[in-house]
C-alpha cells in the first residue's frame, strides 16, 4: 500500500520537529556544557531555552556568569587599586612605587619629611583625582545615544520577541497539527505556524514592555532591548501591534475563526494576565501553564477546526508539563523573585512547590494512557513513553523528597529533553486514519 | 497647499522623533546650546553638543536602572514638557523604589545571615578566611519574609506604576493631537 500523503507528511514532520529539537539542545549542550555545571550554584544565572512549546512564558538563555549578586552589593568605591590595574598613565604607578619607600618622619629630617609628605600628599591627590576622571571617563564612556541604528534592528527586534522562545512555541503548535486526524493540509499548516509565531511575538514584546525595572534587577533579564534602552517603549509597543493584528488576522481568515480566538485570548491571558498576577499571587503558575498548553490546541483547531478531547489532551500534557518544568526552575530563583516582589510557590509556598511538580510528573503518565484511548495515539504509545514518564516521576519525587539544589536542578533538565522526546513519540504512535476512512487509497 | 506641505513635514518629523526615542529631533539646529533634562541624582555625564537624542547610561549601583537624559528640543511645546516632566520625574521616583529595595533587601539579607551564624554558633567568616554564608535551603525563610514583609510596599508600586504609564501615554496621545489635530468634518 503507497504511503498516503497523509503519513508521509506526518513523518516529515516528526523528522523535521525532531530535527529542529535535537539542534536546538544539541546547542544548547555545546554552548557551556561545563557551564551546567555551574548552573544553580549561583542563582543570578540565566537559562537557556528549553521551555519548549511554552507560549509565550519565558526564555532562559544561558552565559556563563560568575559574578555574585551583583544587584545586591553595590561594586565598592574603587580607591586606588583598579584605576592603577588599569594604569592608564605609567606615570600614577612610578608615583605609587614612589610613595611606599618614604617612612615616616624622623625628628631630625622633620622639615624634609614634611616636604616630603606635603609631596606625598600632593601626589595622593593627583592620584585620587586622575582615579576619579578615570572613574568618570570609564562612566561617561558607557553612556549611549538612544537612536536607532537600522542595522541592528532585527537583531534587536529579535530579541524583544523573544525569538528562541516563539520558535518552539510554534513547534508545539506544529505538533498539535501533526497529531490532528485529518489529511494534512501544507498551506494551512504554514498559515498557523506564521500567525502562531506572529502573536508570541507580540505577547513577548508586550510583556518586556511591562516589566522593564524588574527586568533591570535580575540578571537573567537585565541585557534585554528595552532595558538597555535600544528601542524605544513606542517602537516596542508598536511592533507588538504589528504582529498582533497580521497574525491574528491570519489565523482568524487564514485558518479559522477559532484558532484567531484561542491566538487572541492567549495574548491577553499572557500580557494582562499573567504578567501583573506574577506580582500579586502564586496563582500566576496556573495561569502560565494555561498560556503554555493554548499553542498545541490551536494547532489541533487548526487542523480539525474543533475543540475535541483530543485538543484537550495535548493541552492537558503540556499544562501539567510545565509545573515540573517551572517549578524545579524558580526553586534557583528564589533570591530575585523575594527581592523583586514576585509570587512564586518557591518562595512562598516550598512544600506546595514540590508537591505540584511532582504531581504533574505523575500526571503525564495518565494522560499518555489517556492518548490512545481518546484515539489520538495508539496503545503503543503509552508503553513506549512509560520509561521516561517514570523517570521524570522518579525526579520529582526526588526533588519533593529532598527540596535541594541538586533535585531540582535535575528535574529541570529532565524536563528539557523529556518533552520534545514525549511529543515525537506522540507523532511516532499516532493513530493511523481508521479503517473506515478511504482518504489515503485512489478512487477506483 | 502650503500648509498641507508643511504639516505632512510636521507628521513626519513627529513620527520620527517617536520612533527614534523620545526627545530626538529630525533637523538639530546647529550651533544651538543642548539643553537636558538632567537626573536629579549626582552624574558627570553630558552628552555633546550636537547630538539631540536622549542618552541612557549605565545601571545604576542601587537600583540597577538606567538613567536617562533627556533631550529638550529648541521648540519644545507646553505638553512635550509636561510629557518630558512626567517620564522624569517617573525615573526618578522608580530609582529611588528599587535604590531602597535592593538596599534594604542587602541589608537585611546580612543580618539574617548574621543572626543565623550566631545561632549556630559559627563566626562571620569561615576557616578559609571568607566570609561565612548560607546556603539556599536556610535562606528561604529570609526570602519568604521578605517578599511577605514587602508584598504591600510592592501593590502600591505596581498600583502607582500603572497609574503613570496610563498618564504618559494620554500624554503621549495629547501630544500628538496637538501637533497634528485630525482636520474637521468641513474639509476645505
Amino acid at each position: 500500500m503507497a504511503a498516503s500523503p497523509h503519513t508521509l507528511s506526518s513523518r516529515l514532520l516528526t523528522g523535521w520537529v525532531g530535527g529542529c529539537v535535537w539542534y536546538l539542545e544539541r546547542r544548547a549542550m555545546q554552548e557551556s556544557p561545563h557551564k551546567f555545571m555551574h548552573l544553580f550554584r549561583n542563582i543570578n544565572k540565566q537559562w537557556i531555552t528549553f521551555q519548549h512549546f511554552n507560549f509565550l512564558k519565558r526564555m532562559y538563555v544561558t552565559q556563563l556568569n560568575r559574578s555574585l549578586n551583583q544587584q545586591v552589593k553595590p561594586k565598592p568605591e574603587p580607591v586606588t587599586s583598579p584605576f592603577l590595574e588599569k594604569t592608564s598613565s605609567g606615570q600614577a604607578k612610578a608615583e605609587v612605587h614612589e610613595l611606599r619607600p618614604i617612612s615616616p618622619p624622623s625628628l631630625p629630617l622633620s622639615r624634609k619629611a614634611n616636604e616630603k609628605e606635603l609631596i606625598e600628599l600632593e601626589s595622593a591627590s593627583v592620584i585620587e583625582a586622575s582615579i576619579d576622571v578615570g572613574n568618570a571617563t570609564k562612566e561617561e564612556k558607557q553612556w549611549k545615544e538612544m537612536k536607532l541604528h537600522v542595522d541592528d534592528l532585527p537583531g534587536i527586534l529579535a530579541r524583544l520577541s523573544k525569538i528562541k522562545l516563539t520558535a518552539l512555541v510554534v513547534s508545539t503548535t506544529s505538533a498539535g497539527f501533526a497529531l490532528a486526524p485529518g489529511p494534512f493540509d501544507w498551506p494551512c499548516f504554514l498559515l498557523t505556524l506564521l500567525g502562531t509565531g506572529l502573536a508570541s511575538c507580540a505577547a513577548n514584546s508586550i510583556n518586556q514592555f511591562f516589566e522593564v525595572p524588574f527586568d533591570s534587577n535580575m540578571n537573567r533579564t537585565k541585557n534585554r532591548p528595552l532595558v538597555r534602552g535600544q528601542i524605544s517603549p513606542l517602537l516596542a509597543v508598536s511592533f507588538a501591534t504589528c504582529c498582533a493584528l497580521p497574525g491574528v488576522a491570519l489565523l482568524t481568515w487564514g485558518v479559522n475563526p477559532l484558532t484567531g480566538a484561542l491566538g487572541v485570548f492567549n495574548i491577553f491571558l499572557y500580557t494582562c494576565c499573567y504578567t501583573p498576577l506574577k506580582r500579586i499571587s502564586i496563582a500566576n503558575t496556573w495561569v502560565g501553564a494555561v498560556v503554555g498548553a493554548i499553542p498545541p490546541v490551536m494547532g489541533w483547531t487548526a487542523a480539525t477546526g474543533c475543540l475535541d478531547a483530543g485538543a484537550f489532551l495535548l493541552g492537558g500534557i503540556l499544562y501539567s508539563w510545565q509545573f515540573p518544568h517551572f517549578n524545579a526552575l524558580s526553586w534557583g530563583l528564589r533570591e530575585d523573585y523575594s527581592r523583586g516582589g514576585y509570587c512564586m510557590m518557591s518562595v512562598t509556598h516550598p512544600a506546595l512547590c514540590r508537591r505540584v511538580a511532582l504531581r504533574h510528573c505523575l500526571a503525564l503518565i495518565g494522560l499518555s494512557t489517556a492518548a490512545p484511548i481518546l484515539d489520538v495515539t495508539t496503545w503503543t504509545f503509552p508503553v513506549i513513553s512509560l520509561p521516561i514518564n517514570l523517570y521524570i516521576s522518579y525526579l520529582g519525587f526526588r526533588f519533593y523528597r529532598d527540596a535541594d539544589r541538586k533535585s531540582s536542578r535535575k528535574l529541570f533538565f529532565c524536563s528539557l529533553w523529556h518533552l520534545p522526546l514525549f511529543l515525537l513519540l506522540m507523532l511516532t504512535c499516532k493513530q493511523p486514519p481508521g479503517g473506515g476512512s478511504d482518504k489515503g487509497e485512489p478512487q477506483s | 497647499m502650503a500648509s498641507l506641505r508643511s504639516g505632512r513635514r510636521t507628521v513626519v518629523s513627529h513620527l520620527c522623533r517617536a520612533f527614534t526615542g523620545p526627545g530626538s529631533h529630525l533637523a538639530p539646529e546647529r550651533g544651538a546650546p543642548r539643553r537636558d533634562a538632567a537626573p536629579s541624582r549626582v552624574s558627570r555625564f553630558c552628552p555633546p553638543r550636537k547630538s539631540c537624542y536622549d542618552w541612557i547610561g549605565p545601571p545604576d549601583k542601587c537600583s540597577n536602572l538606567r538613567p536617562v537624559h533627556f533631550y529638550i528640543p529648541e521648540n519644545e511645546s507646553p505638553l512635550e514638557q509636561k510629557l518630558r516632566e512626567l517620564r522624569q520625574e517617573t525615573q526618578e521616583w522608580n530609582q529611588q523604589f528599587w535604590a531602597n529595595q535592593n538596599l534594604t533587601f542587602r541589608k537585611e539579607k546580612e543580618e539574617f545571615i548574621h543572626s543565623r551564624l550566631k545561632a549556630k554558633g559559627l563566626g562571620l567568616r569561615a576557616e578559609s578566611g571568607q566570609k561565612a554564608t548560607l546556603n539556599a535551603e536556610e535562606m528561604a525563610d529570609f526570602y519568604k519574609e521578605f517578599l511577605s514583609k514587602n508584598f504591600q510596599k510592592h501593590m502600591y508600586y505596581n498600583r502607582r506604576a500603572q497609574h503613570v504609564s496610563c498618564l504618559c501615554s494620554l500624554r503621549h496621545s495629547e501630544q500628538r493631537e496637538t501637533a497634528h489635530p485630525r482636520p474637521s468634518s468641513s474639509g476645505g
